[in-house]
Formats: C-alpha cells, sequence, structure tokens
C-alpha cells in the first residue's frame, strides 16, 4: 500500500524494519503475538488451498471417467453414471448474466437516483432501506420467486410474450412459470440492492467541487453523471458489478426454488434447467453412487475455480488500477 | 446551437426520467416482496410457532421452536469459532503485514472467501467433517458457517485498525509497552466499536444462510441442543417446508421467513443505530 507513506504511516512502518522492531527477540510476548496473528493470516491461505485441495483430491474419481469432456457434454444420468457439466454450466452462465442485465442498469438508476435526483429529506431514508434490502437472506427471495413470481410469469407475462414472439426460439415452450427466466429475474432481485448501495457511494463520493464544475459550464445532470461521476466513480462501479457478478454465479437459494431442477440443455428462456449451485443443492446429499457424488464435487470444483479465477482477476486488476490512479 | 440545446435538455430530461422509473421499479419490487413476506408470515405466527415442534403434514398446531433454537446455536457457535481467529488475522494485516507480498496474499483471500459460494464451502465441510466423522452434526454446520463469517471478520479488523491514528500506537510504545499490550490495551479498543459493527452485521448475514447447511448440519424434526447431531435450522427447515407439497407447511414456511428477515433487519439496524451512538459518545 503505497499510499500509506503519505498518511503519516511511514513511522511504524521504520519502527518495523528497526532492529529491536516488536516481535524480533526484545519480548517473548511480542515474538508469541507476532506468531499468532501470522499464522491466522496464514490460516487463511491454508484454508483456501485445503477447499481447493479436498475438491480436487474428491473428484478424481469424475476426473478419470469423463475427462475434460465433463466440461463439454450435457447428459446428467444417475442410473447410468454418466455425467457432464454443461446443463449446469449454461444454467448458471444464464441466469447470471439475466440477473446482471437486468440488475446493472436498474441499479445505476437508483444510484443516480439517490445520489443526485431525489429530494434531500428522502436520500438518507431510502438509500438505507435499500441497504437494509441487501441484508435481507436469499431463500427469502428464492421462496417469494416460487409462491408470488412463478405464477405471475406463467398466467400472464409468458403467455403475453409467446402471443407476440411466439416463433423465437428464445420464447419457446410450455409457460409454467418456472425456468431460467424466472430464477434470472429472482436473482437480479436479490443482486440489486447489493449493487445499487455501493454504486450510491460511489457516487455519493465525487468531489462537489469537480461536479459544481462542471454545473457552472452549464452542463446537463446527466452530462455531469456521463462525464464526472462515471468516469469518476469507474473504479467502484466495476468492483460493484463484480461482485455482483460473483454472488450471482455462486448463489444457491434464490435459484433453487425458481430454476425447475431439470437437465436437459434447452436454450428456450421459459425451459426447465439447473444452475450448479441448485443441483448440488437437490442432488448432493441423495447421491448414492461413488460417481455420482464425484460428479457433484467436480461440479463444486467447476462452480470454485470459475469465481475464485474472475474474483481474483477482478480484485488483482482494481488494486492494479487503483495504484496507477494514486488512490 | 439551439436545436443542439434542446437536444442536450431532451437527453437530460429522458436520462433523468428513466433513471427515476429504474429507482421506483427496483423500490417498488422490494417493497413487494418485503410486504408479502409479512402478510403471508404474520398470519402463521403464533403461541404455537415459537413453542411447538414440527407437526407432520396434515396435523394442525405445529411449531418451528427446534429450529428457531438450532439457528441461534450454529449462528453462535459459528460466530466463536470464527471471531477470534479473524481478528488474530486481520491484526496481522493491518499491524505486520503493510505491504508485504505474504499479506497481500492473505488479503485477496479475504476478498475472494467473502464472495466465495456458500454451497461449495458446504461441500468443503461435508468431505472434510461429515464424511470423515460418518455423521452430520450441528459442529459441522457451524464450521461451514464460520469459514463464511472468518474473511469479513479478518477485513473488518484490518480496516478499522488502519482507522486507529499511529500516533496512538507510538505513544503507548514510547511508554515502554510490548507491541502485544499496545494492541490490547489502545489499538484494538479504538477500533471496537467498528469492528463489532462488522461482526454483528456478518452475524446477521451468515443466520440467514441455508446453503452451507444443507450437507453439514442436515435438519431434524426434533429438539436437537447436542452439536454432535443432525441440527434443525430455520433456514433449512423453510426450504424443506416451502418445496413439500402441504398447505400448511407453506404457511409456517412464509413464518419462518417473516421471522428470518425480521431478526436480521431488527438486527442490522441495531447494531447501526449503536455505532452511531458510539461515534457520537466519542465526539
Amino acid at each position: 500500500m503505497p499510499q500509506d507513506e503519505h498518511n503519516g504511516r511511514a513511522g511504524v512502518e521504520g519502527v518495523n524494519a528497526a532492529p529491536s522492531a516488536p516481535g524480533v527477540g526484545r519480548s517473548a510476548g511480542d515474538a508469541i503475538f507476532r506468531f499468532l496473528t501470522t499464522g491466522a493470516g496464514v490460516g487463511l491461505l491454508l484454508l483456501i488451498a485445503a477447499m481447493a485441495a479436498v475438491l480436487w483430491q474428491q473428484s478424481a474419481l469424475s476426473r478419470a471417467k469423463f475427462g475434460w469432456g465433463f466440461l463439454a457434454h450435457a447428459v446428467w444420468n444417475p442410473v447410468t453414471e454418466n455425467f457432464g457439466a454443461l446443463g449446469a454450466m449454461y444454467g448458471t452462465a444464464a441466469t447470471t448474466a439475466i440477473a446482471l442485465l437486468v440488475a446493472v442498469p436498474i441499479s445505476l438508476g437508483i444510484g443516480l437516483f439517490l445520489a443526485e435526483l431525489a429530494p434531500q429529506w428522502l436520500r438518507v431514508p431510502a438509500g438505507t432501506a435499500i441497504e437494509l434490502l441487501a441484508a435481507v437472506p436469499s431463500i427469502v427471495y428464492g421462496m417469494w420467486g416460487l409462491f408470488v413470481l412463478a405464477p405471475i410469469m406463467g398466467d400472464v407475462v409468458q403467455p403475453w410474450i409467446q402471443e407476440r414472439f411466439g416463433d423465437f426460439f428464445l420464447f419457446s415452450g410450455p409457460p409454467i412459470g418456472i425456468g431460467i427466466l424466472s430464477a434470472g429475474l429472482v436473482l437480479a432481485l436479490m443482486i440489486l440492492p447489493f449493487i445499487s448501495s455501493v454504486i450510491r457511494d460511489v457516487f455519493l463520493m465525487t468531489p462537489s467541487a469537480l461536479k459544481e464544475s462542471a454545473y457552472g459550464m452549464g452542463a446537463t445532470t446527466w452530462e455531469v453523471a456521463r462525464d464526472i461521476m462515471i468516469p469518476y466513480g469507474r473504479k467502484g462501479i466495476i468492483g460493484a458489478i463484480t461482485l455482483g457478478l460473483g454472488r450471482a454465479l455462486g448463489e444457491t437459494m434464490a435459484v433453487t426454488f425458481v430454476i425447475g431442477n431439470a437437465h436437459e440443455l434447452n436454450f428456450s428462456l421459459f425451459a426447465l434447467g439447473n444452475s450448479i449451485a441448485s443441483t448440488l443443492a437437490n442432488e448432493f446429499t441423495e447421491a448414492d453412487g461413488d460417481v455420482y457424488l464425484s460428479a457433484l464435487i467436480e461440479l463444486g470444483l467447476v462452480l470454485f475455480l470459475m469465481t475464485f479465477v474472475i474474483l481474483s482477476v477482478a480484485q488483482i486488476w482494481l488494486r492494479r488500477m487503483g495504484k496507477r490512479e494514486g488512490r | 446551437m439551439n436545436c443542439r440545446r434542446v437536444r442536450r435538455k431532451f437527453v437530460n430530461a429522458l436520462v433523468l426520467f428513466l433513471s427515476g422509473v429504474a429507482a421506483l421499479i427496483g423500490l417498488a419490487m422490494l417493497a413487494w416482496i418485503l410486504t408479502d413476506t409479512a402478510f403471508k408470515g404474520i398470519s402463521a405466527i403464533n403461541w404455537d410457532f415459537f413453542t411447538k415442534l414440527p407437526a407432520p403434514p396434515g396435523e394442525e398446531h405445529g411449531g418451528l421452536a427446534n429450529a428457531i433454537v438450532g439457528t441461534l446455536i450454529l449462528t453462535a457457535t459459528a460466530t466463536v469459532m470464527s471471531v477470534p481467529f479473524g481478528i488474530l488475522a486481520g491484526i496481522y494485516l493491518a499491524e505486520f503485514g503493510r505491504g508485504g507480498k505474504l499479506a497481500a496474499a492473505v488479503r485477496l483471500v479475504a476478498d475472494v472467501l467473502t464472495s466465495a459460494p456458500s454451497i461449495v464451502v458446504g461441500v468443503f465441510v461435508y468431505l472434510a467433517l461429515v464424511r470423515p466423522l460418518g455423521h452430520f452434526s450441528g459442529w459441522a454446520g457451524a464450521a461451514a458457517l464460520a469459514i463464511l463469517m472468518l474473511p469479513v471478520v479478518t477485513r473488518t479488523t484490518e480496516e478499522m485498525l488502519n482507522l486507529v491514528p499511529d500516533a496512538m500506537r507510538e505513544a503507548a510504545l514510547a511508554l515502554g509497552a510490548p507491541y502485544w499490550r499496545m494492541m490490547f490495551q489502545v489499538a484494538l479498543r479504538a477500533a471496537m466499536s467498528g469492528m463489532l459493527t462488522g461482526i454483528l452485521l456478518s452475524v446477521s448475514r451468515v443466520a440467514g444462510e441455508t446453503a452451507p447447511l444443507l450437507f453439514t448440519s442436515l435438519n431434524s424434526p426434533y429438539w436437537a441442543v447436542n452439536l454432535n447431531q443432525p441440527m434443525p435450522s430455520l433456514t433449512v427447515t423453510l426450504f424443506n417446508y416451502a418445496m413439500s407439497p402441504y398447505e400448511e407447511w407453506h404457511s409456517l414456511a412464509w413464518g419462518a421467513a417473516f421471522l428470518i428477515t425480521m431478526s436480521v433487519l431488527a438486527f442490522t439496524i441495531l447494531s447501526r443505530l449503536w455505532l452511531r451512538g458510539v461515534n457520537r459518545e466519542r465526539s
């Protein structure tokens, strides 16, 4: 953290580097203290390493039997013990994509509204309400999706869409309410409060001198948002979207209720499907064969690696960007 | 020129309108979810709900007393397991790991683990604890929740310690206090209220978790206060009940959803109010 030096941090860093620094032999207590805290830090690294190792080792059976083909075929048949992850991977990707497509524009709207447009008296309560909603457990969203949203989708929305665009492959199949589209929408609602409250915070951090000078030049509110607030908060906005993406990819309960738990690969948005997380939630305790369990563990490994890679790349990239911009 | 101004004003009005509509839609949908949960939930909540054990489908007067107690036990155990570990790791990041490569790696892993899929944590604990021991248990469920809390506690501790001015550390060290003593008597005390809020928020988050409990603590229709046995929880019970075909169970599931939502919201609001009170007292 190079910026520390500008915050008067250099002092302690200097102390740490000195020969009589804490934990370098001056007092036994300090040595123990340093050992314990460093041990806890390293423990976190070991924990994630253990997760990867256990998932890798326990999926050996499935990896040996299906090889890379596991990722490329969509058969999921416990009876013949033939398994492929493609269907679940497609379901995960499709629901996440729908969720982000719906949630990100609305979140930007909410963020802009709360930071710039809403009347003063509304800003704090509405902002707090959004933050609180981010704390509502995902299972509540999933249950609401199953009992309230799915019937409306099946009775009203899906028939309406099919009447107009019935031939289009995305909208084929019987309108039963649950399925990929409904799961994506529930997921969107779940990540919405989270993304919007972060985006609002990011917008609020724009220095008012910058905004006011733009307003002073005659810029409209939208131009200030587009040319000042969004570029200024770009890092935070991308961070918020990435975190939302990470949540959506691995979310179990909001999806499991409404996705329909079907294993065939069907590209219609109305079709039933499965995500990796919903497959695990539904089948893990029922898996009775070694290959079956091993295939489920390999699914978990795929999800783990997916989120791990996406989140690490995003974090490292954000840190680099922060360094370059001197923040 | 004039045409351009009209266009700019029009675009501005359009975007502002769209942003207002987006905010309205978003807030309305979320309000819809909450009111649905409240209306359907309140009608299911009565004395039996808090005091009785689950009843078989078709029988009336079943309650979720065991699941409520189970959730409390699991959450409390997870907190006890993760908080000391997390605080130590946070101290390492804030005090000894400034600018180091190892600390950067720990920080990255903590951030990634914060967003790690909770169901994968469940699978991991199943493989690491449940299968070797041969049975589902409350310990396994609490361990899964603890893993989810750990990175949050670590990062909150680090961030709050970073806010403590170095002058305070140096003042204590200059008086001859060993580093660990300075930490416990000065730095951690100064960071305490912020850390507590972070911990309380992460507690309320894991209290609503379902996925990591599905194959660790499992579920149980009986009283279970022994952590060596499968342990019921509100969230897993809600899942099973909502997925069942029985009307009474659906109603109980709404009751559970309402109870969880309200508890989490109340907990979140209280910890924020409390933090605000502490801050005001100090300034």
